[in-house]
């Protein structure tokens, strides 16, 4: 069990800006014009030009099979690049990798499906798509469709589907894949929370069953829970490859210290989506450190796509990832805007008396009709000892919440 | 999970040099094709109340215009046989190149979403778009032998030439397609070109009048055209005879064959640089 499943060496993916912005393609004439100036460019001195960089970078690491490997970094670090690479879709500029078994893709939820064709069709198109022969649909066509959950909408075209429903069949093509390295891009960034935990129990299980896994996400809780191992990347390079909670405790504090402490999330395809969010202080300045006693303040910034009713809920969580604080915009009575467009929220939560330790915050907006949910994970902060409240340092393997107590002497039993 | 055969290695380099066909991994995606077909089939029939109708109608509106413009007003020359019959024949034929080309033509541009989310041969793209057009002259083919039983037509053996005609379109289509689909990924110009193309090279094509038209000394250079033989071939396969059309079909098989291999190796050689360019 102890054999190379992946290994990746010196990787290198390097774009041209003007391309992948607004015009990838050219025109005849535009090449014909640039022509005198890139033979010129070549005599040059060899540096790089200004309008190229380096979407992924020297980055090296091996894989074992039946491991499942987390990857994690900011937008635009390289988490995609480097799965797009590893699924074939685009050429490395530089080095190479060699995978070892058969390989299966999710980089979309629904990749090749069409909201035309009926779910059974869709499920075999995209199977095909995914490297699955028809047989082989065919065998597993039962399983697919009670994991979707669509089983009296099967030969309904795909365009009446709910999203959720959408999401949950484009999922279960992908899971009930049958090969060797399964690689996983931000599935998890969609989808209501059972549909999340179904993914991620699905994945484990794939592990558990030999199969290595390569996932990325945003959502640290389920790239800690899932994987043993977690790669950072960071601006195109690896910036470390270890042990799961360290890699992402190190991410963390590294996220929560640069960029004024505002946590920024990609587009995805979705009814909205929170674009960034920050930490403030009372008076809304950006702040990563705060007092037991302080109040927590977070400001938000989201974008609507499909208008309608949202609630937006903030969980403070542990280092650890197990959930301490939940409150929701509907418990207080507040109406999330939901008119297209962007908008801005704050959120203030009174001071938790936290033991002081490490923290991080997670938002999610949740789509009231559908249920479908985007999230923004990762928004770190430290709660520091405030010493008006108690004296004593304060170990976290004590206690999570700090409380004074009202002590009373009582009188003595009777004999 | 069975341990008994080794998995398989993928290797991932940058691409240098000529890749070769690699038709062995064409074949293990061929379900893709399939698949990628009948959606394209399905989807045209579908949303459409009228669905086959509209594939009968289009060729036989065309043809009856053709007739009545070119054969009655006119007056063109069409070799002895009544002008409808003849006229039709041409277009079928003229109608599964110039469909392959369109479809296939744009097909990768179409696409994009797939092709930036999933990996499998891109060639199996125009293919599939081109195999959704042979689906569209099978039925004008229906159109075609009403008829010529109506007329009271029987091409006899010469029909035996119909499917090498139509091998032979579709070589040719297909070759031009992978070149230009391919090309359209880096230059969009293509894409308006193509339309442009395909309604000049028609009128440079005998579909609506016939090879008498053409003065004797022209036509050994105006044969040069891969259509002419094509489509005289047809006319004979169809409406029985003609003289010299295997000869005709000299120059279209060996274009067919030159432009679907290079076709083919050109498009294996870029396809991995057009999730970078789409």
């Amino acid at each position: 069990m102890n054999e190379t499943s992946i290994r990746v060496e010196q990787v290198g993916k390097r774009y041209r800006l003007g391309r992948t912005q607004t015009a990838r393609y050219r025109t005849l004439r535009e090449e014909l014009l640039q022509l005198p100036r890139r033979l010129l460019a070549s005599f040059g001195s060899g540096a790089e030009p200004a309008d190229e960089f380096w979407a992924l970078r020297d980055v090296s690491f091996e894989v074992k099979r039946g491991e499942v490997l987390g990857v994690i970094g900011r937008n635009g670090a390289g988490k995609s690049t480097l799965l797009k690479i590893l699924s074939r879709i685009v050429d490395p500029t530089s080095g190479g990798a060699d995978l070892y078994g058969r390989i299966g893709s999710l980089l979309e939820v629904g990749t090749g499906f069409h909201p035309e064709l009926t779910g059974r069709e869709n499920i075999y198109l995209s199977g095909a798509m995914l490297g699955m022969s028809r047989r082989e649909v065919n065998a597993r066509l039962d399983e697919i469709v009670a994991f979707a959950e669509v089983e009296k909408f099967l030969d309904t075209a795909c365009k009446h589907y709910s999203s959720g429903m959408y999401l949950r069949l484009g999922f279960a093509v992908a899971a009930h894949l049958n090969t060797e390295i399964l690689l996983v891009d931000e599935v998890l960034a969609v989808g209501d929370a059972a549909f999340q935990r179904k993914c991620v129990g699905k994945m484990a299980e794939a592990a558990d069953g030999g199969r290595t896994v390569l996932f990325v996400s945003h959502n640290l809780g389920a790239v800690g829970s899932l994987c043993s191992r977690v790669l950072w990347l960071d601006q195109g390079r690896l910036r470390r490859d270890g042990p799961g909670r360290e890699v992402i405790e190190a991410y963390l504090s590294d996220v929560t210290s640069g960029a004024g402490g505002v946590v920024t999330a990609a587009a995805p395809a979705g009814p909205a989506w929170i674009t960034s969010a920050c930490l403030t202080d009372r008076g809304g300045l950006p702040r990563q450190a705060f007092s037991m006693t302080e109040l927590l303040r977070v400001e938000c910034e989201y974008q609507v796509e499909q208008p309608g009713g949202f609630t937006l809920s903030l969980q403070v969580k542990e280092f650890d990832f197990s959930p301490v604080v939940h409150c929701t915009s509907g418990d207080a009575g507040f109406a999330v805007p939901g008119a297209a467009g962007r908008h801005r929220l704050a959120a203030e939560v009174p001071g938790l008396q936290l033991y002081p330790g490490r923290y991080w915050l997670r938002l999610a907006l949740t789509h009231t009709a559908t249920g479908v949910q985007h999230e923004l994970d990762g928004i770190g902060f430290q709660v520091e000892q405030d010493f008006a409240l108690c004296s004593r340092p304060l170990p976290r393997q004590a206690g999570l919440f700090y409380r004074a107590a009202t002590w009373a002497m009582l009188p003595p039993p009777s004999p | 999970m069975t341990v008994d055969t080794p998995p398989p290695h993928v290797r991932i380099r940058p691409a240098r040099g000529w890749l070769g066909l690699r038709l062995g991994e064409l074949w293990e995606y061929r379900d893709v094709l399939v698949m990628l077909a009948a959606r394209d089939i399905k989807l045209r029939y579908k949303q459409t109340a009228l669905g086959i109708v509209w594939v009968v109608l289009q060729p036989l509106v065309a043809g009856l215009i053709f007739a009545v413009i070119f054969g009655r007003f006119a007056g063109l020359p069409s070799g002895g046989h009544p002008y409808l019959l003849f006229v039709f024949a041409g277009l079928l034929v003229w109608h599964l190149f110039a469909g392959v080309l369109q479809r296939a033509g744009n097909s990768l541009v179409a696409e994009a979403k797939l092709i930036s989310k999933v990996y499998f041969p891109r060639l199996l793209i125009p293919c599939a778009a081109a195999a959704a057009a042979l689906v569209d002259y099978a039925v004008s083919l229906g159109v075609m032998a009403v008829l010529l039983a109506w007329h009271g037509v029987w091409p006899g053996w010469w029909l035996a030439l119909l499917p090498v005609v139509t091998l032979l379109t579709l070589a040719l289509a297909v070759g031009i397609s992978l070149w230009i689909s391919a090309l359209n990924v880096r230059y969009r110009d293509f894409m308006y070109a193509l339309p442009f193309l395909i309604q000049v090279w028609m009128y440079a094509s005998p579909v609506v009048y016939g090879l008498e038209m053409i003065p004797e000394r022209w036509r050994g250079l105006f044969a040069f055209n891969p259509l002419v033989g094509i489509i005289e071939g047809n006319r004979a396969a169809l409406l029985g005879g003609g003289d010299a059309v295997l000869s005709h079909l000299l120059i279209p098989a060996l274009a067919a064959g030159v432009v679907l291999v290079s076709g083919a190796y050109f498009f294996r050689r870029v396809e991995r640089s057009f999730a970078d360019n789409l």
